[in-house]
């Protein structure tokens, strides 16, 4: 369970985020969803320990993430944020091999070497296991990423925009591959999503952002409403029933 | 897509282990280390001193040559390490020891040790020398923190414009307390005047190499990044400073013993990252021989140019190493157009 509570990021007197209180079940799929600038990565961010919280209190799985040892964190929870410029160059398999540093600090073991196969077939990356990064084309990059969090082996996984600058085919792809992990493999994902839809087909539970405040959180039929999600865009918004689910048409 | 995925995965257990890690003792790697015996035994006897014909063959052969020898491979494999672990705590190609201003700072280490201290000693110096350049390498990084625009062109030109300042306030310095063929010699580095006594230092070199290779993993993490270190639990900033300590203790001991050696840790790494990727643990041995190559071979092209006299190596170097850095620009350029 994550829980976050009271807890207040300032930027200038006009950005300032929360006080948020939160609490998002153990497994599934999570979206945080809203508006730019509603805070949904600096949120993300302050759960990943990767931006320090002005005030309140951030549990991961009972870890107060500011307080807990970095290297502990690192079994418990990993976070991948969506700009990656690697300069150095690495192989796909290297890559997810890093994943493992928490465990083995660098000296893989034979039963590392066969978590790192078991998520690099799972993402479809066997054929490009030892290709540099540079060589690959932007989907598969995205997806060695995914693989390297995913090879950390953590409870929890948090991704700040997975999907961005994918196309339809490679962000379908990568949504079904990150519910699959939640499901299959018992992970609680929490992402960042800007496609409402997405969220909607894939998400367990949503959660709405704006202003820097949670607006709502619930499961996608509660979040999939019209007067709601007007409220939280700022723009006219419809919802229809498709044949996977609720659809939001703006 | 998921059933094939549900069965790829029940077939985990029986795959055969795949392992990344890139051997070592390759044949490749073998005849390297061939190539640079040969190399050193050429540097052995290379040089104006007969010494087969003379009567004291063996005394020079042991008091210049084989020093000068053993400096050359020891300070080629620290400007190299020291380039590489530069490349990756700034993520950037094209930064090493002279692109940073960290080989300015030496030298002005070295100057300020002249100054406070009459004759010093060589330890006193290199003292000097490697804490200036700590200082300076750490405002380096420190500034670049500060710089949003961190495209790859940016980072060295900053560190070019900062070690220009840091050699104009040295030469003022100098001119002011006239030792102006202090700093001129030093900026020229040279292994004409290296002999038994005044390199031994350089030997710890080899203990800042363990270092590197016991720290490489954690070194190659924070080439990826604050964020993905931080994520992998890898404390960033900690690693940056080792960092910072293990390139200043290299390039602090090459400048006081040798002097200034521009571009080898520029040359080498990126030679070896085209080739073998960037795992630092399993590319250190390559990086070390091949700034063993790159500078003996200057080196021993020094000496033969113009026998009886010797060109320093530091021009030859920089002869190379410039037009190697105009070709990683180049190429860099081409990569950044074709789409991927």
């Amino acid at each position: 369970m994550i829980q976050i509570e009271n807890v207040k990021k300032s930027y200038t007197s006009e950005a300032a985020i929360g006080p948020l209180n939160i609490e998002i079940p153990k497994a599934g799929l999570t979206s945080l969803i809203g508006p730019n600038g509603a805070g949904k990565s600096t949120t993300l961010l302050m759960i990943g320990r990767l931006l320090d919280s002005d005030g309140g209190r951030i549990t991961v799985a009972d870890m107060d993430v500011s307080s807990s040892k970095s290297k502990d964190l690192a079994k418990v929870l990993t976070i991948l944020r969506q700009e990656n410029h690697f300069v150095t160059r690495l192989t796909v398999r290297q890559l997810a091999g890093f994943g493992r540093f928490p465990y083995s600090k660098g000296r893989l073991t034979n039963e590392d070497e066969e978590i790192i196969s078991k998520y690099i077939d799972f993402l479809d990356l066997t054929a490009l296991e030892n290709r540099y990064l540079d060589e690959l084309s932007g989907g598969q990059r995205q997806r060695a990423y995914v693989a390297m969090v995913l090879c950390q082996e953590t409870e929890y996984v948090l991704l700040d925009e997975p999907l961005n600058n994918l196309d339809v085919a490679r962000s379908v792809q990568m949504m079904e591959h990150l519910k699959y992990a939640a499901s299959e493999f018992g992970r609680t994902i929490l992402t960042v999503l800007h496609d409402i839809n997405f969220a909607a087909k894939y998400s367990d539970r949503i959660c709405a952002m704006k202003h820097g405040r949670i607006a709502a959180f619930g499961t996608v039929d509660e979040i999939m409403k019209p007067e709601l999600l007007t409220d939280i865009f700022e723009t006219k918004i419809e919802i229809m029933q498709g044949p996977y689910g609720p659809i939001a048409v703006y | 897509m998921l059933k094939n995925a549900a069965s790829q995965m029940a077939g985990v257990g029986s795959n055969p282990l795949r392992h990344h890690h890139n051997k070592l003792w390759t044949w490749p790697f073998i005849l390297a280390v061939f190539a640079i015996l040969a190399l050193g035994a050429i540097s052995l006897f290379t040089g104006v001193y007969d010494i087969r014909g003379q009567a004291d063959g063996k005394e020079m052969f042991f008091t210049t040559r084989v020093p000068r020898t053993l400096s050359l491979m020891l300070t080629g494999a620290a400007m190299a390490m020291a380039g590489l672990v530069m490349q990756l705590v700034t993520q950037n190609r094209l930064v090493e020891p002279t692109t940073t201003g960290t080989i300015e700072w030496s030298g002005l280490g070295l100057l300020s040790v002249y100054l406070i201290f009459p004759a010093p000693s060589l330890l006193l110096r290199m003292t000097g020398a490697i804490l200036f350049s700590f200082i300076g390498t750490s405002l380096f990084f420190l500034l670049l923190r500060r710089i949003k625009l961190r495209s790859s062109l940016i980072v060295p030109i900053v560190g070019m414009m900062l070690g220009a300042v840091i050699s104009a306030i040295s030469t003022f310095v100098g001119l002011l307390f006239q030792m102006t063929q202090n700093i001129e010699s030093w900026y020229i580095g040279s292994f004409s005047n290296v002999q038994i006594g005044r390199y031994e230092y350089l030997w710890i070199i080899v203990l800042v190499t363990v270092l590197i290779f016991i720290c490489a993993d954690r070194l190659t993490l924070a080439g990826l990044g604050q964020d993905v270190a931080t994520s992998l639990g890898v404390n960033y900033n900690r690693i940056i400073f080792l960092g910072t300590a293990l390139i200043s203790l290299a390039v602090g001991i090459v400048a006081a013993v040798i002097g200034n050696l521009p571009f080898l840790g520029l040359i080498v790494p990126n030679i070896v990252s085209m080739f073998r990727g960037d795992d630092l643990r399993s590319n250190l041995p390559w990086v070390c021989l091949l700034g063993m190559g790159t500078i003996m071979t200057c080196d021993i092209l020094s000496r033969v140019l113009i026998m009886p006299f010797e060109i320093p190596v530091s021009l030859i170097l920089g002869t190379v190493g410039s037009a190697v850095f105009i070709l990683i620009l180049l190429k860099q350029r081409r990569s950044a157009r074709t789409p991927r």
